[in-house]
């Protein structure tokens, strides 16, 4: 059974959740896999037992790029686990897939979740999320949990152009 | 997707339920007693408000995140004996949904009378913000996607939709601040509220940041308190001691696609609303420019201004206008949360506001005015803080209750 304690919450994947575990070890591979219906051919995120455009259950896992730009975000500054405060203000991500984005209609996207990391999958430091906001371009990396659980994370894409000013909260709150 | 499908209903059953009484508990951080105290409370404030008997009441429903007491214990309290009772989960937006349910069991011949009640120590015990236990619970199966990311209190899960909002229609945080304002400014008119003090746009902007775009005093407040409305045929609500609030029509917990991760499908700045209203005016038989107050559910500032939003109440991308232009405010043309709201007067996942535009619709708010000598009140129309808060010629009033950007509920009434 998957399982770890991450940033003092203990993290769980039945074993008959195979859906969940299939992704999740798929992301301790750094191997990013996405369920890909055997009828409509669409991806889907996240995991899930059928595909919501055409209700088949059947489908294949298939690699897909961890590549993206970020649609829209949080910014935590006031964490509630103890093991997040230290590492506040925090991002959480919402990152549009450059695979599929658009599709099947246009405001449908692949939108992958995940804080924004250091290269090594770390919670970012507030230098990093100042550079952060919607529009910039981001890739994946993972954060590892336990055998066969590892969470998807986003960092800056150093070898894409980033936007000039990613889109921004307006109001900086203790430099951030 | 699966197509979108007409849900309009029959509308046989448009004005023909009522609800006959409302009450509540004092709202309080630290309430000292178990919801079963509580909701026993409200429900017999409900009760005496209506000046109904105990015989007269034979169904019960609540709903909570497993942090309550169920009907049968309240029931059994007030000696109620029950020909109907559901307890069912579920946090904001099931008030509206729970009322349409109960009309529904009336309708089906299950029962007559059905109190809807929500009991909760909200700051006490499991606080509504998402710290304490809550924040130490294992996480498993599909919450792994979402809570070690440090994602799961309320404010963290919708900070995402109000800033893509922010970033498509350029929303601002003293537009949106405003919301906190004037429903303050109608707390001090409150009694009851928790939070009476008035307050600023720049109070607001300078409060500390909880997660962008939420200052703290963007998020409402945790209090512990039990509340209750009495539901009936309309018919017999007139045998009962107030004017009845009559109900139009209800929505109940409308969704938006894949609220599993309802982010999958944009814009992710577009709310339940955006679905409700296609369902909610045509049931109800009338538009936004018919209703003389609104409940925006306001667990956070931005809550109620994209809900009115996409509800109608302006132009999509304008609810940041809308909210900031003082139509909101007490003495203008649709005051909004005239109680204070989730913001100021206490968190009761939605019954309170429907509650105060009950007795905005009877004409007989509990403000700070004076009372004649049959305890009818004065109202003065004075809206400076500890004065009145009655709406003048309020005849339609309409909730908009939100559990998540994805889902919502619904609920028009008209004066009795
Ligand atoms: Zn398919």
């Amino acid at each position: 059974m998957p399982e770890g304690e991450y940033r003092g919450m203990n993290l769980t994947i039945l074993d008959v959740d195979h859906e969940n575990v299939a992704y999740f070890g798929h992301c301790a591979d750094h191997d990013f896999h996405l369920q890909k219906c055997t009828s409509c051919g669409l991806l889907r995120y996240p995991p899930g037992t059928a595909c919501p455009w055409c209700q088949n259950r059947e489908f294949e896992w298939t690699a897909v790029e961890g590549k993206g730009t970020v649609h829209s975000y949080g910014e935590v500054h006031q964490a509630i686990q103890p093991q997040f405060r230290e590492k506040a203000p925090y991002m959480i991500l919402i990152v549009d897939l450059d695979t599929q984005k658009g599709q099947p209609t246009e405001h449908e996207a692949l939108r992958v979740a995940g804080n924004l990391a250091t290269p090594d999958g770390d919670l970012a430091p507030p230098e990093l999320v100042r550079q952060v906001g919607i529009g910039s371009r981001m890739r994946m990396v993972f954060a590892d949990v336990g055998e066969g659980l590892s969470l998807p994370m986003w960092t800056l894409d150093e070898d894409a152009e980033q936007p000039e000013n990613p889109w921004r909260y307006p109001q900086e709150y203790n430099g951030v | 997707m699966t197509p979108d499908v007409d849900a309009t209903a029959p509308k046989f059953l448009r004005d023909k339920y009522a609800i006959i009484g409302v009450g509540e508990t004092t709202y309080t951080r630290g309430s000292n007693l178990t919801t079963r105290a509580l909701g026993t409370w409200a429900v017999k404030n409900a009760m005496e408000d209506a000046g109904i008997p105990a015989s007269e009441v034979d169904g019960m429903m609540s709903y909570s995140n497993n942090d309550s007491t169920p009907s049968p214990m309240i029931a059994g309290d007030l000696g109620i004996r029950l020909n109907f009772y559901m307890d069912v989960y579920g946090g904001g937006s099931s008030s509206e949904a729970l009322i349409g349910l109960a009309i529904g069991a009336i309708e089906a011949g299950m029962c007559n009378t059905v109190v809807v009640f929500r009991s909760m120590n909200g700051y006490s015990q499991v606080r509504i913000g998402g710290t304490g236990a809550r924040a130490r619970a294992p996480v498993g199966g599909d919450a792994v996607h979402t809570a070690p990311y440090g994602w799961f209190s309320a404010g963290q899960n919708f900070s995402p939709s109000f800033m893509r909002h922010m970033y498509d229609y350029g929303t601002t945080p003293e537009q949106v601040a405003m919301v906190k304002v004037i429903h303050s400014e109608h707390a001090s008119n409150n009694p009851k509220a928790y939070y009476k003090q008035r307050l600023t746009v720049d109070d607001v902007l300078n409060s500390r940041m909880i997660v962008k775009p939420l200052h703290l005093l963007d998020c409402c407040v945790e209090t512990d308190n039990a509340t209750a409305v009495i539901v009936t045929r309309a018919e017999r609500a007139y045998d009962y001691r107030n004017t009845p609030a009559r109900i139009l029509a209800v929505a109940g917990r409308v969704c938006k696609p894949r609220i599993d991760m309802h982010f999958q499908h944009g814009p992710i700045s577009t709310v339940a609303g955006y679905y409700i209203k296609d369902i909610i005016w045509p049931n109800a038989g009338v538009g936004p420019e018919d209703i003389d107050l609104t409940g925006a559910y306001d667990a956070f500032t931005f809550t109620s201004m994209l809900q009115l939003e996409d509800y109608g109440f302006c132009k999509k991308g304008e609810g940041g206008d809308y909210v900031s232009s003082g139509i909101m405010r007490l003495g203008n043309e649709r005051p909004n949360n005239t109680s204070g709201g989730h913001l100021c007067e206490g968190y009761t996942h939605g019954m309170n506001m429907i509650i105060e535009n009950v007795r905005q619709l009877r004409g007989e708010v509990d403000d700070y005015c004076p009372v004649d000598d049959q305890d009818r009140k004065q109202h003065t129309f004075d809206y400076s803080g500890g004065a009145c808060r009655q709406v003048p010629d309020a005849n339609i009033s309409m909730n908009l209750g939100w559990a998540m950007p994805g889902t919502g509920s619904s609920m028009v009434m008209r004066k009795g």
